[in-house]
């Protein structure tokens, strides 16, 4: 068993790789990566600690390789640091609304019925609000914090999964081999979570870079608004004092540099989610001529 | 279509409707309970404010009531168009809100305009000539435009054409203490308009080009193409009288879903522009902690796109001739 799933996933990736979206994504992310392990060992500097006087606002030179801030401060070493938060909002938020998505999608396709209608139309409800002003709402209410911002994202995400799990499990609970085991006696409970489950796994897959690219661009858009945790450095919280302190055309590295990191990050993630969804439709190996 | 078989659509459809406009009041009134503090201290920050005339105050609005009673004054104001006082400005949320609205709305509607245009032009033929050279550019660009965070979009513009370029205005409706009138302002407000409205329109256009780009490919399978084909009445008029046609009318149906997207594009771009707009009041608001503010512009949001929803699902019905009533899925 665990060596097909190794095999398998070498496939996906040799996939992904062919995929022309998919080779970028694939070393965008994977450049990401290795900035938010390696830089610690590196850089290991407080991004916060304000820094002498006389560097305030300075251009980008040897010294400062993308110049510092309004405090002094290295610009380079808040972008590094700041892609750690921003990956880990990002996925942590991506996982919780998988999890809540994929759930409300399984039991929904799974029972049908009266069950469907009620947890389809607490989805529906949910996609009908509109997402970013929830959050906002949500995060001015609850006040800054990097676990407020995770709940509130999260909270907002998850419906669109719920919808694509659902139809998918649709389709496969109708096939024989299910049908099979309900004959011989299995739960609803092993039906779903050992037959229906592996067989939605890559849809999940999928569906949760996806997630995961959207978390991260509601954390930007949060703490550009001023609603992230201002304890930490983000990308999203840089570009907001930037801003805020209208010293925009004058220090323009101090913009620009975050722009470019989370317009990657997300191109990243949006090309890998592009070719991950398209690997795993069904077809997609007949139709490449594999 | 038979007349009473509408009716009774159109009846089902609008009573759905007034649940969901009652569950989000409901969410929305819950919501603002959640916040920590007393509103009242809120209200007025001066601490020479003593208990007595705070308690006056909270009797005044009701807060000493039980959360029932509250609840039900609130839907009772409501329904009255009473969304509360703004605590920064002094005065009805309804009238702030008003103000801002038609700001908004050039914004906002000039943005879509365009992007409807070019986006299913572009998302049309990408979808016709799918698997090509310019399918996958026009994909991968309108994938790009509709990933960069429009505020992304918008301090690159900015930076370019206002402070490297001083072509445009660095944000705001007009040029301040102008004393323009008639064309004049007219022509500097659509100056003061091109920045922000070009950051709204990369991104509404990238969702455009996608989604119609899916929804042409899914019409070239269909049937009623082949046949059209198989007629010889030639490829241009099959891309333009057969599946076009069919193909925009998912993209019709994705306003609702579309607008509650877009919402949130005007907040980032007005944001940065200062475009005195409801997005721009959003962020006030949330800035000066306004909460009956951001109450009353969360639900007019909320309520916005449930009411689009409503006349796109009832108007669409007339425009797709294949949609039979009552069928559930569509």
């Amino acid at each position: 068993m665990q060596k097909r799933n190794l095999k398998m996933t070498q496939e996906f990736f040799k996939l992904l790789w062919d995929h022309r979206m998919g080779k970028m994504g694939l070393i965008i992310l994977s450049l990401f990566l290795v900035i938010t392990f390696v830089t610690p060992l590196v850089k290991n500097v407080d991004p916060k600690k304000s820094g002498n006087v006389e560097d305030v606002l300075v251009p980008p030179s040897t010294k400062f390789w993308l110049g510092t801030d309004d405090l002094g401060r290295d610009v380079l070493t808040q972008i590094l640091y700041g892609a750690r938060i921003s990956l880990a909002v990002g996925c942590l938020a991506g996982l919780i609304s998988i999890t809540i998505g994929s759930l409300f999608g399984l039991f929904a396709g799974f029972y049908g019925g009266k069950i469907e209608e009620l947890l389809m139309r607490i989805v529906e409800f949910f996609m009908m609000l509109p997402g970013l002003p929830l959050m906002i709402v949500l995060a001015a209410i609850l006040g800054p914090s990097i676990w407020n911002t995770i709940f509130v994202v999260s909270l907002v995400n998850w419906p669109s999964t719920a919808r694509v799990v659902r139809s998918q499990v649709l389709s496969i609970k109708k096939r024989p081999f299910v049908e099979a085991s309900r004959c011989i006696g299995a739960g609803d409970i092993y039906l779903i979570f050992k037959l229906i489950l592996p067989n939605v796994i890559p849809i999940i897959f999928a569906q949760a870079v996806l997630m995961i690219t959207w978390s991260i661009y509601s954390e930007a858009v949060l703490s550009f608004l001023g609603l992230g945790d201002p304890t930490r450095v983000t990308w999203g919280t840089m570009l907001h004092f930037s801003f805020a302190s209208g010293s925009m055309g004058e220090a323009p590295w101090w913009v620009i540099s975050p722009i470019v990191g989370i317009v990657t990050l997300i191109l990243g993630f949006t090309f890998f989610a592009t070719a991950a969804s398209d690997i795993t439709k069904p077809g997609y190996r007949e139709k490449r001529g594999l | 279509m038979e007349f009473k078989e509408f009716i009774g659509f159109a009846s089902q459809k609008v009573i759905a409707t007034i649940i969901v406009i009652l569950a989000i009041t409901s969410v929305n009134f819950v919501m603002f309970r959640m916040a920590p503090g007393d509103p009242v201290r809120m209200m007025f920050k001066d601490p020479r404010i003593g208990a007595e005339e705070m308690q006056l105050v909270r009797e005044k609005f009701g807060l000493d009531k039980s959360m029932p009673v509250q609840f039900l004054t609130y839907i009772k104001e409501l329904s009255k168009g009473n969304l509360g006082t703004s605590f920064w400005q002094r005065r009805p949320v309804t009238e702030v809100i008003l103000d801002r609205l038609p700001n908004t709305l050039k914004l906002v509607l000039t943005a879509l305009c365009i992007a409807t245009i070019i986006g299913t032009l572009l998302g049309a033929m990408a979808g016709w000539k799918s698997g090509s050279r310019f399918d996958s550019t026009v994909m991968t660009l309108s994938l790009s435009a509709y990933s960069v965070p429009a505020f992304a979009m918008g301090m690159v513009l900015m930076l370019l054409f206002a402070y490297v370029f001083p072509v445009f205005p660095l944000g705001g409706i007009h040029t301040p203490a102008s004393g323009f009138t008639g064309f004049a302002l007219m022509k500097d407000t659509l100056w003061h308009l091109v920045l922000p409205a070009t950051s709204l329109t990369f991104w509404f256009t990238g969702e455009y080009v996608l989604l119609t780009r899916n929804s042409m490919i899914d019409v070239l399978d269909q049937d009623y193409i082949t046949t059209a084909r198989v007629k010889g009445i030639g490829e241009k008029q099959v891309l333009y009288k057969h599946a076009l046609r069919n193909a925009l009318l998912p993209v019709v149906t994705a306003t609702g879903i579309h607008i509650a997207f877009a919402i949130g594009g005007v907040i980032e771009a007005e944001t940065v522009f200062s475009w005195p707009g409801l997005g721009r009041l959003t962020y006030e608001a949330v800035l000066k902690r306004d909460y009956p503010l951001l109450q009353g512009i969360f639900l007019f949001f909320s309520l916005s796109i449930v009411v689009i929803n409503l006349i796109v699902d009832l108007t669409y019905r007339f425009i797709d001739p294949r949609i039979k009533l009552g069928d559930k899925d569509n």
